[in-house]
């Protein structure tokens, strides 16, 4: 078994649900999906000590190997952390999600989704080739989608997954911009060879272009200023789904992509203060935003976005390394980076491990509202005690691992702040400040978490519910993570020893390894970053007390300026627009149509004609006409004649027909009878269909048309009849390159067949074929579902419950 | 009104099973002669078109108790899993292989992966001709 399986067998699983699920009977179908991630994350754990020692490990299977495009899987530190990251919190959530959601939700679709994105997102970070990465970075942005929309007779959960799915893709779509620039300056579409050649590069005009764009997708994906706005409306989504998608894996998905490029882009400039800078005020701007939340799970997403702002900041910061090159000074500001990836991994656990407790309580007494909320901990002690051992960890306080990343954060802002470069000496000042003031917000929206919910009074008046302890099974996944919560800050160095600083060898190729990364203390004396830990306790508790005196404050920021407001008026805008510019050539009457078809025809196609010169012909080698050929040519001319004349409907069809089957004569006279075989049978079923949609057309009437209109017609339907019979003598006259006939010729030794039509269509263009296959089914399902479930008179839309 | 069709009826009896056989002929021979699993599929499509319209649906429908949709489908799988499944054998996807086999009735025959592809393309031809035209018929 190698990797590239290992992304590929959620994607198995997830084909084998719905069939599975009428199978398993009473039994819940969560109880298999759950394996998938439990065992796929027992075999990347294997990993470990290979990748401890150093190595890396690749698995090449040739995919389009003309377009040099691989589904090469490519696992280093960097993507192992991820990958654990992606199987172990996807096996909790599948486990809390058997309690959370009943049988009577449609199960089937849940687990399909979440083990989609599963695959996706480990096709993400496994992936070495461009090109791969985008199409499952897309994937996983389209099964996020489903998810927020699960329960989509909610017009939120609609307007959420919308919201997520236009930001995320349009993000997407200019990082495939950015990888096609990427490809053109390097010629590869390989990571890694883009990083081992990209120092020859970095003056083409294309660099930073690449960069911005790369960046964008980046940001958007994992939710920056000023893109975070889907994120608080993607917790529409069930709470598994949150936990799992929108806090610890999918949104890393972006911050992966900063690690993974900074090899190539770091040591730029503008690199430096785009992530950093977007980072930092992120950090801030979410944090403060957080505390005016009375929902407990928009608290929690603004903190996500926040918390993710300050892992985007650590990578931009750790990138300033690479200016200089390996030296023995410039690898203190390594450690940055470091701090980043550890906490990535301490946001993870704390944060899922947070979302499951919110769930609970939502779950069990049927409120997040923290007005609501109060006095629950007399009530659910064993929640109460993750909740904290959480919250703690967000706010930076021992013992928990939240604590030791944070502080990292400040030694590598006050490091950053005294460096000379890139005007630093003028502005990295700013850096420690945001960061500080952004903490002491963190800490004061991490203790209302706490305090608000579990301690006060006890309303239960107020309660959907009375309060009680969920059942033990819900109570497993949060507590493992709460004791990995625990057990990181007593043993950091376990992970920073055998995954952090193999990932940190990724992410700076040109340092030695063994300088890299650092042991991690929690306790370094006096020095000022625990006075900054002081300081945010203090100023925060202040803040929590004084709280109704200051919340005036958000009163300022009136939501009609804010960039949901934008995005609300840019969509809508944009609906009407398109209406109103649909509506004007959209008449509904189907001579308009052809209309505009044959002028752009007539324009296109003559104008290329005459503007090439290509009009000259000459008849004189062609092959005799038969009389065969005559009559039948002289037989479609009369029919195509009557049928101006009919006078009924159904004439005219029988008339079409005649065409058509004189068609099939040709191709019998010039002796093709694959053709002829195809025209004949398609000829018949296309008379059938108009037979069968007989009922539907309307009157069969003469058109009482203006004598211009009816010119007008006219002169389009000449000019397109001239056309088509230039081409085809044309087309004979010149060959602007050789015939790849012979090709095709010897298609018995090469494709086994003798059939060279056949051939072509399964072999040499198999492709093209499977996916004409494919359109058709599209289409097929397109017309049954346009009769079956349209509109009967009378009925309502269902839509909003 | 009530039509009494004893000669279409007849006829169509006796001719859908020459059309069935012509299109698995035309199916299988598709490899050396002309024919192929488009023509195949849409052969059998037309034998289904002439039940349909020589009979009333309600009738086919219970002789023949399959749901075109699925075939569709089912033939779009088939197509698209025939050619990811070179994958598994290290070769680029969409390989086709073919091989001379001693089959105890046929002799020596030749077998080919390609006709797995071709049986996908005539299922989803056949799925999908027949669902448009039942879906469009029914609506009245």
């Amino acid at each position: 078994m190698t990797v590239n399986f290992a992304i590929l067998i959620p994607f198995l699983a997830a084909a084998i649900i719905p069939f599975l699920d009428k199978r398993l009977g009473r039994v819940h179908i969560g109880w298999f999906a759950l394996l998938i991630p439990l065992g796929l994350f027992i075999y990347l754990a294997s990993f470990i000590p290979n990748i401890a020692a150093g190595e890396t490990i690749i698995h090449t299977l040739e995919w389009i190997p003309s377009y040099d495009i691989h589904f090469t899987a490519y696992v280093d530190g960097l993507s192992l952390i991820l990958g654990l990251l992606i199987t172990g919190v996807g096996a909790l959530v599948s486990l809390y999600s058997i309690y959370y959601l009943s049988p009577e939700e449609s199960l089937k679709h849940f687990y399909l989704y979440l083990l989609l994105f599963m695959g996706a997102m480990l096709g993400v970070v496994f992936s070495d080739n461009i090109m791969v990465l985008y199409v499952f970075w897309e994937l996983t942005s389209i099964s996020s989608f489903l998810l927020i929309a699960f329960w989509y007779h909610r017009k939120r959960s609609r307007e959420g997954a919308q919201k997520s799915l236009l930001i995320t893709i349009s993000g997407g779509f200019a990082m495939l911009v950015g990888f096609i620039m990427l490809y053109a300056m390097t010629g590869s579409f390989s990571i890694r060879e883009i990083i081992s050649v990209i120092s020859e590069h970095t003056d083409h005009p294309l660099f930073l272009p690449a960069m911005l764009l790369i960046l964008l997708g980046a940001f958007t994906k994992s939710a920056q200023f000023p893109f975070h706005i889907w994120l608080p409306d993607a917790m529409e989504a069930p709470t598994p789904v949150s936990a799992y998608l929108h806090s610890a894996t999918m949104v890393k998905a972006g911050i992966y992509l900063v690690a993974r490029f900074t090899p190539v882009f770091g040591g730029e400039a503008l690199w430096f203060w785009l992530v950093t800078g977007v980072g930092l005020f992120t950090l801030f701007w979410a944090a403060f935003h957080a505390v005016k939340q009375v929902d407990l799970k928009a608290m929690l997403a603004y903190s996500t976005v926040s918390q993710l702002g300050m892992i985007m900041a650590m990578f931009g910061i750790g990138s300033a390394a690479l200016h200089f090159g390996y030296s023995t000074e410039s690898v203190v500001y390594t450690q940055a980076t470091f701090a980043a990836l550890f906490h990535l991994v301490n946001h993870s656990t704390f944060k899922g491990a947070l979302f499951m407790v919110i769930g609970i309580v939502d779950h069990e007494v049927g409120t997040r509202d923290v007005r609501r909320l109060g006095g629950l901990v007399s009530f659910m002690p064993i929640t109460f005690t993750i909740a904290m051992i959480g919250s703690f960890s967000m706010a930076g306080l021992p013992p928990f691992n939240g604590f030791l990343s944070k502080e990292m954060f400040f030694t590598a802002a006050l490091n950053i702040s005294e460096l000379s470069i890139y005007s630093l000496d003028t502005w990295g000042a700013v850096i420690p400040v945001v960061a500080w003031v952004a903490s002491v917000f963190t800490f004061l929206y991490s203790m209302m978490i706490v305090f608000k919910t579990f301690f006060g009074p006890y309303q239960e008046e107020k309660l959907e519910r009375p309060a009680h302890e969920p059942p033990k099974g819900m109570l497993i996944a949060p507590v493992m993570l709460g004791l990995t919560v625990v057990g990181l800050f007593f043993f950091p160095n376990l992970l920073g020893d055998n995954l952090l600083r193999p990932a940190m060898a990724g992410i700076f190729p040109s340092f030695p390894e063994a300088e890299l990364g650092v042991e991690i203390y929690a306790w370094h004396g006096f020095n000022t970053e625990l006075f900054m830990t002081f300081g945010i306790v203090v100023v925060g508790l202040l803040l929590y007390v004084t709280l109704k005196y200051w919340r005036g404050v958000y009163v300022l920021f009136p939501e009609r300026w804010s960039f949901n407001a934008l995005y609300s008026y840019a969509l809508h805008q944009m609906e009407i627009r398109s209406r109103t510019a649909t509506k004007s050539y959209m008449t509904g009457v189907l001579r308009d149509y052809l209309v505009y078809i044959y002028f752009f025809f007539i324009l296109l196609i003559g104008g290329a004609l005459v503007y090439t010169g290509a009009i000259n012909f000459s008849i004189t080698e062609n092959a005799p006409i038969t009389p065969y050929e005559w009559i039948i040519a002289g037989v479609m001319f009369i029919a195509a004649i009557s049928i101006l004349f009919a006078k009924s409907r159904l004439t005219a069809i029988l008339l079409n027909g005649v065409l058509g089957y004189s068609i099939a004569v040709f191709f019998v006279l010039f002796r093709a009878p694959d053709l002829a075989l195809t025209q004949v049978v398609i000829e018949t079923v296309t008379t059938v269909l108009f037979l069968v949609s007989y009922h539907f057309l309307p009157e069969w009437e003469r058109e009482h048309d203006r004598k211009r209109r009816k010119g007008l017609h006219l002169l389009i339907s000449a000019a397109v009849g001239t056309i088509f019979a230039t081409i085809a003598l044309a087309v004979h006259n010149g060959k602007l390159f050789e015939s790849i006939s012979h090709f095709y010729e010897n298609s018995y030794e090469l494709a086994g067949g003798r059939n060279i039509v056949n051939s072509i269509l399964g072999d040499f263009r198999a492709l093209d074929t499977m996916l004409e296959v494919v359109v058709l089914l599209i289409a097929g399902v397109g017309v049954y579902t346009f009769i079956k479930l349209k509109l009967g008179k009378g009925d309502q839309r269902l839509e909003d419950q | 009104m009530k039509i009494n069709d004893v000669i279409l009826h007849a006829v169509t009896k006796i001719v859908v099973f020459i059309i069935f056989t012509m299109a698995v002929y035309l199916f299988l021979s598709g490899h050396h002669n002309p024919g192929g699993g488009f023509v195949g599929g849409l052969v059998l499509a037309s034998a289904f078109v002439l039940l349909f319209l020589a009979f009333d649906m309600e009738t086919v429908r219970h002789a023949i108790p399959f749901d075109f949709k699925y075939v569709a489908a089912l033939g779009a799988f088939i197509a698209v899993a025939s050619g990811v499944g070179s994958v598994f054998f290290d070769a680029p996807i969409l390989s086709m292989t073919h091989g001379y086999f001693v089959l105890p009735i046929f002799g020596e025959t030749e077998l080919a992966t390609v006709t797995l592809f071709e049986l996908g393309v005539a299922l989803a031809v056949v799925g999908v001709v027949v669902t448009i035209i039942l879906s469009i018929g029914e609506d009245i």
